[in-house]
This record gives C-alpha cells, structure tokens and sequence, in this order.
C-alpha cells in the first residue's frame, strides 16, 4: 500500500529540472518527469545517451547537481541513509546483467530480501517466492543454480527477485535486450499486467522501439544531454520532428550522425600509423 | 624541470599515496567493525563462512603440515643427534611448530588458498553489479557479505593452525620414532614437560589470530577496491598474495620480539 503521505494522485517518481553529472562530465540536463501509480513510463535513447545513469539518480545512487529528484514524494537530496534505505525497500530494479547472487541458487535468489526485510514463516516464503518465480514461467528452475540457466532465464529470475516484494515502483534497465523474440514479448506483457494488478509504477529504459511502444503509456526520449521529446505513443508516433523519426525508424541519416566525428587526434593516429607501414 | 625536483616530486606523491591507501585501510578495517553487530544477530552468517573458508584450506594446511612435521623431525634429529639429546626431538618439533610455523605457514598457505577466494568472490560480486544490486534491495552489502566473512576468516584461521600442528607433530613423531627409532616416551614425556601453555601454546594461537585478522582484511580490502574488470580482478587476487604474505612475516618478526623476548 502507498504510504498515507502520499496522495493517489501524486507521482511516485517525480524529477523537476534534473541536471545529472559524473564529476565533471554532464551527462543529462534539465530533466523533467513525472510516473503516476499503475503507470508504465518508456525511457528510451540512443546506446550512451544517460538512460541507466537517470535510474541511478531514481534510486539515489547518484544525487542530482542542481533540481529535484522526488520519490514517493521524498526528497531524496534530503533524504538521510535511513530514509533512502526504506525508499529502497518500496522499490524493485531490475539491472541491466541481471545481477543475480552467483553463490545462491534460483530460489534463494528471489527469497534473498524476503529473508531480509521481513520475518515470514517457510512455509509462506516457499509459497511466495513460487509464486513470483510461477509468474515469470519459471516455477519448476527453482532448485537450478545460477551458472545452470541461460541469460535470457537470468532475465527472468531477476525480474522476479525485483518483484518479490511487491513494490509501488519498479524500475527496469534494459529489460529486453538479449532476449529471444518469445520471451521478449511475454516479458513486455508480464512488465504491463504487474503495473496493472499490483498497480505499480513501472519505468523502463530500453531502446527497444517496437516492444515499449506496445506497452507504455508515456514514452520519454532522451538524447544528446536532454530529454528531446515526451508523449503518448500515439503522439510520438505522429511527431515530425527529424530526431524523434530517426530514432523510431532507425535511420542512420538525420539529426544523429551515425559516424564518429572525425578529429585532428584521429588524423593525427592515422598519419603515424601510415608512416610505421 | 631539473631532476633533483622532479625526484622530490615523486617521492611526494609516492608518500601521499602510500598514506592515502593506509587510511583507506583503516578505515575499511573500522567500518568492518562498527557494523559487525551483525555477527549477534545471524550468527549462521558467521559459522557458514567459518566452514567454507576452513574447508578451503583444511587440506593444503593438512598436508602442508604432515610434510613440514617430516622435515622438522628429520633436520632436528640431525642436529640434536650431534650432541646426543634425540630424546629432545619431540620438544623442537613441538616448539617449532606452535611458536613458528604453525600460524606463520598456515597464515601464508590461507593468504594463498582462501584469500585469494575472498578477493575474487568480492571482486566478481562487485564486476556483477551483485553489491550494487544488494545495495538497491536495501541490503547493506558491508554488513551482509563482508562482516561474516571477515569473522569467519578471523576464527577460522586459530582452528587450522592448531590442525596444522598437530599434524605437523604427528608427522614429526612418525618421522623420529617410526623411521629413526627415538624411543616414543621420550619423545612425548619431553614434549609434555617442555611446552608452557600460556607461554608457548597461547602466544601462538594469538599470533595465528592477529594473523587471521591481517591476511583476511587485507584480502577483503582488495576485493572491495578492485576495478570492476577481469584484470583489475586479477592483479587484486596477485596483490592480496604479495601484501598478505609479507604482512604476515612482518607482523611475525614483531609478534616473536614482543612475546618470547625477556
């Protein structure tokens, strides 16, 4: 259940003017975004273009430079490590490799923070983390060790474990890629009914065109440092600026050059290459 | 820039470094303890850890002590043999082994079998985004993987010290009565009154202790700091090896001036 501070109508994941930097590289300027309960919100981009680096702010391993990251309507830059433990414990992620417990098997891996956030009886932990493993069509690898299940299982089992505990906030990197078309689709359609029968918000940064637009209901855009465009998918479907086509039908002409800008270093490397022949 | 400054240059930023990873170190060894409150509240945490990391190294250790029980009983029967006091032998092997080589060996094979592990598992746990992703389930990952395995470590390596002289004195008894033929209730009634408990037995279980402490932070340590690489993983597995090993003699050298000085 949300929390009584939190109004149903409020964003559980709010970001107002986010400027997002390692040091002093600038990854991401002047992000604005809002993800309602039930809500499955797109984050796609360009390889690079900051999307993993925007979920590290949302879980607040990376603080902002300048605007606000709001989650559950807390501010997270003033947010103590208590507090941020216990937003954490609202929210599931799922990460990029799957980041499953290589020294545990399928099971222990999805009851891992049952075990650790709450005291549930066996017979309850059993039925619960079946359950959720049942849900990604995996009920019968519980007994498997990690290194005996193919990566697109990984994907599976990790989603589990980022949903065992039931979150209002889910948080998805990359949740398609190397996946086979079957099992894309079905994880596509499971990241939808969670949102619907848990009502959870969901985000999933991807650049999978196809996949995202079938499920989402705001599609964010994200390239060159900034957030280019935002809408329904029908809106972003039916938009004529050249970035967002480009990105949608995968062109290598347009706005985003597909080579990388040639500089007086490179010429510089060739000549001394060309000069050793 | 002339040589001479460019020389103080370095050394400067030689020191600073040095000084920079001791503090990082110290630090890491305070934060270890601040946080191992954890230890009261799961103590199965602790004892898996105790039984994987002895299970490790109980065979090396084994072994290793078996042969340097041999060796002891064959040199020292060589040397006590000269002044006709063989019936001694039991008491040098016993002695070499609970003051010396006991913890000095067995802390330097640990450094090599499971300290060589626990960097490796912390740093691929670390390449894997396995910390990360336990730091995201809010799941302090110091608390819950490096603590245990820092005790585990701590009290494992006392318990297979003592394995490893024990066997090491029946390798020696086996060596002196079996193959020379010393007679065995020399060998053992020397032995029995010669060896003080608190002096000799005690003072080694110590060392072995202060040991385990050294060669399994430094072994976390370098897991904990590895770049998240294959190679940055491997040159930490190399330099928990080297650090331990010569952290080990160091701290014997000063140990041994400490306790069995007068």
């Amino acid at each position: 259940m949300l929390a009584p501070s939190l109004h149903p109508n409020e964003p559980v994941l709010r970001l107002d003017g986010v400027t997002l930097a390692y040091g002093d590289f600038t990854v991401l300027r002047d992000i604005s975004l809002e993800v309602l309960r039930g809500q499955v919100v797109a984050m796609m981009g360009g390889s690079g273009s900051g999307k993993t680096t925007l979920l590290r702010a949302a879980t607040g391993q990376l603080v902002a430079q300048s605007g606000t990251v709001e989650v559950f309507g807390q501010n997270l830059a003033k947010a103590n490590r208590t507090k941020i433990e216990s937003l954490r414990q609202r929210m599931g992620v799922l990460f990029q490799q799957g980041a499953l417990f290589t020294d545990l098997n399928v099971f222990e891996n999805v009851a891992f923070p049952l075990r650790e956030h709450l005291h549930m009886s066996p017979a309850k932990l059993l039925e619960r983390v079946l359950d959720k493993l049942n849900a990604v069509g995996l009920r019968a690898a519980a007994h498997l060790k990690i290194s005996e299940i193919s990566g697109g299982m990984a994907r599976r089992v990790a989603l589990a474990r980022a949903i065992v505990l039931e979150p209002e906030l889910v948080l998805y990197d990359e949740p398609f890629a190397g996946l086979d078309p079957i099992s894309m689709g079905v994880t596509a359609r499971l990241i939808r009914h969670l949102s619907d029968r848990l009502g959870c918000a969901s985000v999933v940064i991807t650049h999978d065109v196809a996949e995202s637009f079938a499920i989402a209901d705001q599609v964010y855009l994200v390239g060159q440092g900034v957030l280019k465009a935002h809408g329904s998918p029908a809106t972003l479907g039916a938009s004529t600026d050249p970035y967002v086509q480009q990105f949608l039908q995968g062109q290598a002409d347009g706005p985003v050059a597909f080579d990388y800008p040639d500089t007086p270093d490179f010429q510089l490397w060739l000549k001394e290459r060309r000069r050793h022949l | 820039m002339n040589p001479l400054s460019r020389f103080l240059i370095m050394l400067g930023a030689q020191t600073r470094t040095s000084l920079t990873g001791l503090g990082f170190f110290t630090r890491f060894f305070f934060m270890l303890l601040m946080r191992s409150d954890i230890v009261l509240r799961r103590p199965r945490l602790v004892s898996q850890q105790v039984h994987f990391i002895g299970n490790y190294s109980l065979l090396i250790i084994a072994v290793s002590g078996l042969f340097v029980g041999f060796v002891l009983g064959l040199q020292g029967y060589y040397t006590l043999n000269r002044y006709g006091s063989e019936e001694a032998l039991g008491l040098l092997v016993a002695l070499s082994l609970t003051r010396e080589l006991g913890p000095v060996i067995t802390a330097l094979l640990f450094a090599g079998r499971a300290g060589t592990s626990l960097t490796a598992e912390i740093g691929l746990m670390k390449a894997g985004e396995q910390l990360a992703a336990m730091e995201i389930m809010a799941v302090d990952p110091v608390r819950r993987v490096l603590v245990p395995r820092f005790w585990g470590g701590v009290i494992a390596m006392p318990l297979l010290a003592a394995v490893f002289s024990m066997v090491g004195i029946l390798g020696g008894w086996a060596v002196g009565v079996l193959l020379i033929g010393i007679d065995t209730g020399a060998f053992w009634s020397q032995m029995q009154a010669g060896v003080d408990v608190w002096k000799d037995v005690a003072n080694g279980v110590l060392k072995s202790f202060v040991f385990g402490i050294a060669v399994t932070l430094i072994a976390l340590y370098e897991g904990w700091q590895a770049r998240p690489t294959p190679e940055g993983v491997a040159r930490a597995t190399t330099r928990t090896v080297v650090t331990g090993s010569l952290t080990v003699l160091g701290l014997d050298f000063l140990l041994t001036a400490l306790m069995f000085s007068n």
